[in-house]
């Protein structure tokens, strides 16, 4: 199996790895550079467990090749807090009870990020397609979208505050 | 050392005096002020910011140095002869260090076969036949997950395809043996029956009204997010095992791993670390833990194996598979007065079912549920069919699930049989309030309920009587609304010891409790949260009875070296065993803390009060010693002649069950074009007992709600007829999505349980048993004046359309 050199940024830092061709974004992600917030769930790009964001767009990082990722810019759950401060997804999930076993939970947020610059104002079905690429086994999804909906405000609000 | 009888004594006098007959109110119970933040206060969960920063500790996350990676080999037929298993190709590949046969396993000291939690047995890997699909065949175990999976397709097996028994009805003919390894070469396995017989058939006989129908609950998978996994650790120079396991009961695994493997019980820990859901899934101990234990134990390294979601799909324990029969019958009045069960259980190639041991059926005689009847008889054949072994549960209490949609569907049917209003003639059925606790003819005693209160809720919300005017008017222009109500009894908290136990272990639980000297506190548990909660809802409870903030309480479970006892989280028992083991212990604090208390105020015990957080003297709230003075004092200052500290252990044996309630009701409209039915309105009337967080009660409602909606709509493992999974991947076995999962309305009574010592009863599953039958019902009621009687789930468009074809309708 062939061996390349790798060369991308993960939430920020530049990192230059040697990887098999084959290697998966998301073993890359877990193993190699052990940020162990993204999950795996399914193999089959099914769940979203795996979503991190390539280049700012939710990918499915169990259907990526670590090769594919040379030169992008990656973010993973681990980079979301910035400075340490909870990002208005991961506050408006913990006040709206939005996740439960957790599992499920950082591809959420990672979806909900791209989602919300997608569209900051969005209707509570706008959300609901926005997420279902996501499967969560606990929450029955209500409080998820509610966490999405507080986080639009609070974003909505801190954009409209500068 | 106390005898278990003094034990006993001393739980009843720390208990609250309580009564049998409950009041039932809607109002959340809160005593104390935020800061402390005991029960009802909405708290935000406290195990949260780890899991939105991505530093959950998740079995796949642990890396230890030196660690291989286990992968399986899987049979390809659900019935084969072993001819023969040529590993060569594989051992000769780069980094593969071994591979794991059942001839490997037997030469171990036959490990090849293993205890169910049936007490049945079941193969961890076979010598001579595989009896279902995705069957454990051998294990790679190599340097790392990619050359696992590549030696894998090294491995050779020389398979002699024999014939599959895929339906349980054939397999009862026993022309296809399944367990050629029994004695009694059938594949009926066990009979059970519960309730009267005699006086069952006379009330029927007696009877102006029967009605009967079949129905079959099927297969189904939890499907956790997370799978399944394992990193075994044996150390050879301490001759100890350190396991990472997704355990929802780690104490009994490393009882059934000490038992199974001859490893001593001190040298095993088991740590059950941050689980990915379990509902259920996560209960019984799967070949491939084995397996992983066995490979770290030979090679003398760390072996990590991790599931993909196919084998989870495709080899672990399913849940249901119930095929039931079922007649009810009803006095001139339309009064129920009996009903008559028989099921077929199918269990696969093993009676790997998770439940107590004297319950081959589990709780299924629950099947009255919340109606009055004069008698009833249920009986259950389990037998063996060439598919996956089991059955667990599904976010659900033992066999509870099936048991409820079978009394919803019959009464359902009943009452369109007798022409009555589907609310109304529940209403002049229910079990009443003045009637707990309640003796049921299949010999069950509930111990609090108001079935009556839940309903009429329910019927407030969804404005009841507007939508049967709706669904008239609707009728008359030709569409498709129905309305569909289920009145469930759960029953959960497993279990009084006397009746309660797995392999022979009872079924308490329990909590300790340790204050340390700055009035900050360790609490441990025999349970294990796979999102539940426990280190919340934990906290709140010890702080209700002790008056520390909850943010002060570091809850811990998982860790068999460290926490006490306990069976586990399953089956909704948390709440009902270990949560009550928290208030006994917390209250044995509580009495030392008195003593100190005193000894510090200079006066007697019997002078003093406790006001939420401190012991004062009675009528002189200014010579108080809050908790935290007296914690102090245990460690600095504690009286001559008393032991140090302050600290408690309680191992908590229920005296009965715990008996939660609910009335659901939804609104589905149907396209007669496509058959697809989409629910309209779902709300959702819970009574669980008072509520120790009521946000945490809403999201384990929420998410019970949609895996009721899932098996009622959308999933089943299907196997075709040689045994072939057709569901293996989540391209297949369809879990619902935000956009499927309708917006739930919630409602709430409380009726405490008179004999919990906060009177709180369980809630996580209820809703996954309650939700099937409502929408059930609510489509059979849109299709009725059809003549349609009955749809099993899962509730497709193709069904519905069939349906419909079959009925006249053809626009």
């Amino acid at each position: 199996m062939s061996e390349h050199e790798v060369t991308l940024t993960i939430n920020g830092e530049s990192v230059t790895r040697s990887v098999e061709a084959r290697t998966l974004l998301v073993h890359f992600i877990r193993e190699d550079l052990s940020l162990t917030g993204t999950h795996i769930g399914c193999d089959t790009t099914s769940c979203g467990a795996c979503t991190v964001l390539m280049n700012g767009k939710p990918v499915k990082s169990c259907t990526v090749f670590a090769v594919q990722a040379e030169g992008a810019a990656v973010e993973t759950i681990e980079g979301v807090a910035a400075g340490g401060e909870l990002h208005p997804l991961q506050e408006g999930f913990w006040e709206k009870h939005g996740l439960q076993c957790g599992y499920c939970t950082p591809g959420m947020i990672m979806t909900a990020k791209n989602f919300l610059a997608q569209n900051p104002n969005p209707t509570e079905d706008e959300i609901r397609r926005g997420i279902s690429g996501n499967l969560c086994r606990c929450t029955g999804y209500n409080k998820i979208v509610e966490a999405i909906q507080y986080a639009a405000e609070k974003l909505q609000a801190d954009a409209g505050g500068e | 050392m106390p005898q278990l009888d003094d034990r006993k004594e001393h739980h009843s006098e720390l208990a609250d005096g309580v009564s049998a007959q409950v009041p039932t109110t809607d109002e959340v119970q809160i005593k104390t002020p935020e800061n402390i933040g005991g029960m009802g206060h909405r708290k935000k969960r406290k195990e949260d910011p780890r899991f939105l920063q991505g530093k959950g500790n998740y079995v796949d996350d642990v890396k230890l140095p030196g660690m291989l990676y286990m992968d399986i080999v899987r049979s390809p037929y659900a019935h084969a002869k072993i001819n023969s298993i040529d590993a060569s190709a594989a051992l000769e590949m780069d980094g593969v260090l071994a591979v794991i046969t059942g001839e490997d396993l037997k030469a171990a000291g036959d490990l090849h076969w293993m205890p169910t939690l049936m007490s049945d047995t079941q193969m961890v890997l076979p010598i001579d036949k595989v009896v279902y699909y995705a069957q454990e065949v051998c294990a790679v175990i190599a340097t790392s997950r990619y050359i696992a999976a590549d030696a894998i397709e090294q491995v050779f097996v020389d398979y002699e395809p024999l014939d599959a028994v895929v339906d349980p009805f054939e397999a009862l003919k026993d022309n296809v043996i399944v367990r050629e390894d029994k004695e009694e070469k059938t594949n009926h396995i066990w009979h059970w029956e519960a309730g009267d017989k005699a006086e069952t058939d006379a009330v029927f006989n007696d009877a102006a009204t029967v009605v009967k129908e079949k129905m079959y609950i099927p297969r189904i998978h939890v499907s956790s997010i997370e799978t399944c996994g394992m990193v075994a650790n044996y150390n050879k120079a301490r001759e100890h095992m350190q396991i990472y396991m997704t355990s929802q009961a780690p104490h009994a695994h490393r009882t059934v791993f000490a038992l199974v493997s001859g490893l001593p019980e001190h040298k095993i820990q088991i740590i059950s670390p941050d689980i990915g859901g379990g509902f259920g899934g996560k209960v019984p101990v799967y070949p491939g833990y084995v397996i992983c234990a066995v490979a770290s134990l030979v090679t003398g390294k760390p072996v990590k194996w991790i599931e993909d979601r196919s084998e989870n799909l495709q080899a672990d324990s399913f849940a249901r598979d119930y095929h039931i029969e079922a007649e009810m019958a009803a006095d001139k009045d339309g009064k129920i007065t009996g009903l008559r069960v028989k099921t077929l259980s199918d269990c696969g190639a093993a009676d790997a079912a998770a439940n107590p041991s004297k319950f081959p059926a589990g709780l299924y005689s629950i099947c009255t549920g919340s109606y009055d009847m004069k008698a009833a008889h249920v009986e259950v054949d389990g037998v063996y069919t060439t598919k996956p072994p089991g059955g667990v549960a599904y976010r659900c209490s033992f066999r509870v699930t099936e048991a409820v949609h079978m009394v919803e569907r019959m009464t359902e049917i009943m009452a369109h049989e007798l022409g009555e209003d589907a609310a109304d003639y529940r209403l002049r059925n229910f079990i009443q309030p003045d009637q707990f606790p309640y003796k049921s003819p299949t010999g069950w005693e509930y111990d609090s309920g108001n079935y009556e209160a839940a309903l009429k809720k329910a019927m407030d919300m969804i404005d009841y009587r507007a939508l049967r005017e709706e669904q008239k008017e609707k009728r008359a222009k030709g569409e498709l609304m129905g309305i569909g109500i289920s009145s469930f009894t759960e029953v959960v908290g497993a279990g009084p010891s006397k009746d309660y136990d797995i392999l022979g272990i009872k079924m308490f639980d329990s909590a300790e409790i340790r204050i340390h000297p700055t009035g900050k506190a360790m609490a441990r548990f025999g349970t294990k949260s796979q999102g539940q909660g426990h280190e919340t809802t934990y906290a709140q409870i010890v702080a209700e009875e002790l008056g520390l903030p909850a943010d002060d309480i570091e809850v811990e479970e998982g860790d068999t070296d460290t926490a006490p006892y306990g069976l586990g989280t399953y089956a909704s028992r948390s709440t009902p065993t270990a949560g009550a083991a928290a208030v006994m212990a917390s209250r044995k604090i509580k009495a030392k803390a008195k003593k100190i208390a005193a000894h510090l105020l200079e006066v007697g015990v019997d002078d003093l009060e406790w006001n939420i957080d401190r012991f004062q003297v009675k009528g002189s709230s200014d010579q108080a010693k809050t908790i935290q003075e007296i914690a102090f004092a245990a460690y600095t200052n504690h009286p001559q002649g008393m032991e140090a500290g302050l600290e408690a252990v309680d191992y908590y044996d229920p005296p009965n069950l715990t008996f939660p309630f609910g009335s659901y009701i939804c609104v589905v409209d149907i396209d007669k074009g496509t058959g697809e039915v989409k629910i309209r309105r779902f709300v959702a009337v819970d009574d669980c007992g008072h509520i120790i967080n009521p946000l945490i009660v809403e999201g384990q409602i929420h998410g019970g709600l949609t895996m009721g909606l899932a098996p009622a709509m959308y999933e089943e493992i299907v196997y075709d007829e040689n045994g072939q999974n057709l569901t293996g991947t989540l391209a297949d076995y369809l879990l619902p999505t935000a956009v499927e999962s309708p917006k739930w309305e919630l409602g709430k009574t409380i009726t405490p349980s008179p004999h919990h010592p906060i009177g709180a009863k369980g809630v996580g599953e209820s809703p996954t048993v309650g939700a099937p039958p409502a929408i059930a019902n609510a489509v059979v009621d849109a299709l009725w004046h059809l003549g349609v009687r009955h749809v099993d789930i899962p509730i497709t468009p193709p069904k519905v359309w069939k349906l419909l074809r079959d009925n006249g309708v053809t626009d």
